[in-house]
């Protein structure tokens, strides 16, 4: 009984590493800010929510399950909100989604200026 | 096990800081700054579990709070701003 939960523990731990990977480099690769504020939200809530769930399995029931999901429920409310809050504060902005990249034309014409 | 999944999100913290570094404009700073300060509480909790002592999940609830709470004020502080500063950034 307790490998089995040992090795759903560390299934759900290693699947959440991934996914934190995944965004993580997508934070840095992708062209534009909205992709990126897509990579770096969706793959957050749902790398954190595996990650917590897989320490949920070790630590059993108790006060320590009980934190960890506070902070399960905190982070899923609290991530999506300050996604959308970023997302709306660049629009009104006025920052244009550009799928060719922001980066190549920014620093096209950074170089161009003296 | 622990430790793999620490040192994958001590990873993508440092992506997180590159990013944060290289942003272009103002809000992708934003973004890798709210990214890493989640991966933050993951690592503490993390830590939590590797160092067998129960304190640390009390300081990743207080750091999920504090992180979301400046994320909102640094955004309605360049939303209220001069137009300007934005501007320069992009």
């Amino acid at each position: 009984m307790e490998i089995m939960l040992d090795i759903i523990s560390w299934f759900f731990l290693v699947m959440g590493s991934f996914f934190c990977l995944t965004g993580g480099v997508g934070l840095l690769r992708f062209p534009d800010f909205y992709s990126r504020i897509h990579s770096a939200s969706l793959t957050d809530t749902l790398g954190a929510s595996l990650i917590l769930i897989g320490l949920m399995f070790q630590a059993g029931w108790g006060i320590v399950s009980a934190k960890l999901i506070m902070i399960l429920v905190f982070s899923l409310l609290a991530g999506t909100t300050a996604s959308h809050a970023m997302a709306k504060a660049a629009h009104k902005s006025g920052l244009k989604p550009n799928a060719e990249g922001n980066n190549k034309q920014q620093s096209r014409e950074s170089l161009s200026k003296p | 096990m622990y430790s793999l999944t620490a040192v994958t999100l001590l990873v993508v913290m440092s992506l997180a800081l590159i990013r944060a570094f290289k942003g272009p404009t103002l809000y992708d700073r934003i973004l890798a700054v709210n990214n890493f300060g989640t991966k933050t509480v993951l690592l503490l909790a993390i830590i939590d579990f590797i160092a067998g002592r129960p304190d640390f999940l009390d300081i990743a609830i207080v750091y999920a709070l504090i992180n979301f709470i400046s994320i909102i004020a640094v955004l309605r502080f360049f939303e209220y701003a001069q137009n300007q500063t934005v501007e320069e950034e992009n």
